[in-house]
């Protein structure tokens, strides 16, 4: 009798989540989730990837880590993945949503007088963050994939660090490379801050989450333009 | 000062509507920009023409009607007015001036720049209100100790005069600064506290029954607000609605 009421209980509070998650408010608390989700992922693959500037063997170690960890390869990348997923496709909806909303266009509008570039193309810088996480899936995540699990290669502790310097060595992708990071800088622009207001901050946080979106935004992508470079110019 | 307007005209809701040339001259930089457009009128009725409709009370920024999308911004180039507070000093001589109503398909136009803003009222009765008990045994509210800040943030919610400015910059016709106004204004006094839960859910929910967009927080609306509503009001009413959605 009591599971049963405890069943009912869980399907209510299920439905009356869905209910919020179906609002206007809770897809843009969702949306703020998965931008978190991934913020923290970022800075996490910056971490590692920057100590193969200075250390081979920390980061051969790092890298050889998380590609043979359990809890890594079969819960935390999967749960990635549908994090990845879900952000672009809510964009996408929300893109909708929103110029249905919008329907008839103004003949002049200066959009620049009130808000910033970033914010009010986030859809577009999305865009080309998405095209380069297609290449870059195609690029190392595939040929690890088939390394792993369907060529069943022999477990080589050593060589994630070649690998990335290889990876590095054509100029082309190099800049395309770059290129993203300076488009992800901007989205995170705003979209460091505008995930934390979706979650409803206090007002009294407003300054310290500017200067730390700042810090992030600009430090995280140029971190990650700098390793590439690095690589590139010095093998 | 002689200038260019290009203003939007449309017969009525399913006329298809353009923007239309007029030229005009001797207007006083000291005038307001509604009575250069009253001068203008007077002008098309003596030539027989149909004069421009556009929305107008109090003529003093209180009562929200005035709208207008001017020269790409609502209420045009300056801040925290509405539109019957510009004046055409602003402007300079031989200058165009682009008049356009508010736009958001949850505020059609009715005519020319006259639009239907009907949907804010309908979000005001799902939940806009305290339903107070006057039986006589009321206490009386200058009684009840509230802190400084919290009346601070409610009176200054209680400020928005519902003009629609905030959705007609939105590039999402989003309505959440006027809702998040709304809702924090009794939110945040003991008055309001009662009913709080069931406001924000039923306001929420008539919001997005009517068709406005989603916030992605360009803050665009708190720039143009001509009473300076901030986009905190706007995280109250996310926190307000977690809340409510996790109690019920
Ligand atoms: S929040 Fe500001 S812009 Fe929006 S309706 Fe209220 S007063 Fe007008
Ligand atoms: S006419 Fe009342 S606010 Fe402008």
């Amino acid at each position: 009798m009591s599971n049963n009421v405890l069943v009912l209980i869980f399907v209510l509070q299920l439905n009356i989540m869905k209910n919020f998650l179906l609002s206007s408010i809770g897809k843009k608390v969702a949306m703020a989730l998965s931008a978190i989700f991934l913020m923290i992922f970022l800075l996490q693959h910056f971490l590692i990837n920057i100590t193969s500037v200075f250390s081979e063997d920390i980061f051969n170690m790092l890298s050889h880590f998380m590609g043979t960890n359990f809890l890594v390869q079969f819960i935390l990348q999967p749960i990635l993945i549908a994090g990845v997923i879900f952000h672009f496709v809510m964009g996408f909806v929300l893109e909708i949503q929103n110029r249905r909303a919008t329907k008839y266009e103004y003949q002049k509008t200066r959009g620049g007088a009130n808000s910033t570039w970033m914010s009010r193309n986030m859809i577009w810088s999305g865009l080309v963050i998405l095209s380069f996480l297609i290449l870059h899936f195609i690029d190392f995540w595939i040929p690890e994939m088939e390394y792993k699990y369907i060529d069943f290669m022999p477990d080589d502790p050593n060589r994630y660090h070649h690998e990335l310097v290889e990876k590095f060595q054509d100029p082309l992708k190099v800049f395309f490379y770059c290129f993203s990071f300076i488009l992800l800088s901007l989205h995170l622009l705003h979209g460091f801050s505008s995930s934390l207001k979706s979650m409803g901050t206090n007002k009294a946080y407003t300054s310290s989450v500017k200067t730390l979106g700042y810090i992030y935004s600009i430090g995280l992508p140029a971190g990650f333009c700098f390793i590439a470079i690095f690589h590139y110019l010095t093998h | 000062m002689k200038l260019t307007l290009k203003i939007w005209r449309q017969k009525n809701s399913e006329s298809k509507g353009q923007m239309v040339s007029y030229e005009i001259d001797n207007i006083s930089p000291d005038m307001s920009f509604l009575e250069m457009l009253d001068v203008l009128n007077a002008r098309l009725i003596l030539e027989d023409d149909d004069p421009i409709s556009f929305d107008h009370d109090c003529r003093e920024g209180i009562c929200g009607s005035c709208s207008l999308f001017i020269n790409g911004q609502a209420h045009g180039p300056d801040r925290r007015i509405t539109t019957c507070q510009l004046h055409m000093r602003k402007f300079k001589d031989g200058d165009t001036i682009y008049v356009e109503p508010f736009r958001a398909k949850a505020f059609p136009v009715i005519k020319d720049l006259v639009i239907d803003r009907s949907a804010f009222d309908r979000i005001q009765h799902s939940g806009g209100y305290i339903s107070v008990n006057t039986s006589g045994n009321t206490q009386d509210a200058n009684s009840i100790p509230i802190n400084k800040e919290d009346a601070d943030n409610a009176f200054d919610a209680a400020t928005c005069i519902g003009c629609g400015a905030c959705v007609a910059t939105c590039k999402n016709s989003s309505a959440m600064l006027f809702v998040g106004a709304k809702i924090s204004q009794y939110s945040l006094l003991p008055q309001g506290k009662t009913e709080a839960s069931r406001r924000v859910l039923n306001m929420v929910n008539q919001m997005d029954l009517e068709g406005f967009g989603n916030c992605s927080n360009t803050g665009a609306c708190e720039v143009e607000c001509p009473k300076g509503i901030s986009l905190d009001n706007i995280a109250r009413m996310n926190r307000e609605l977690l809340k409510a959605s996790l109690k019920k």
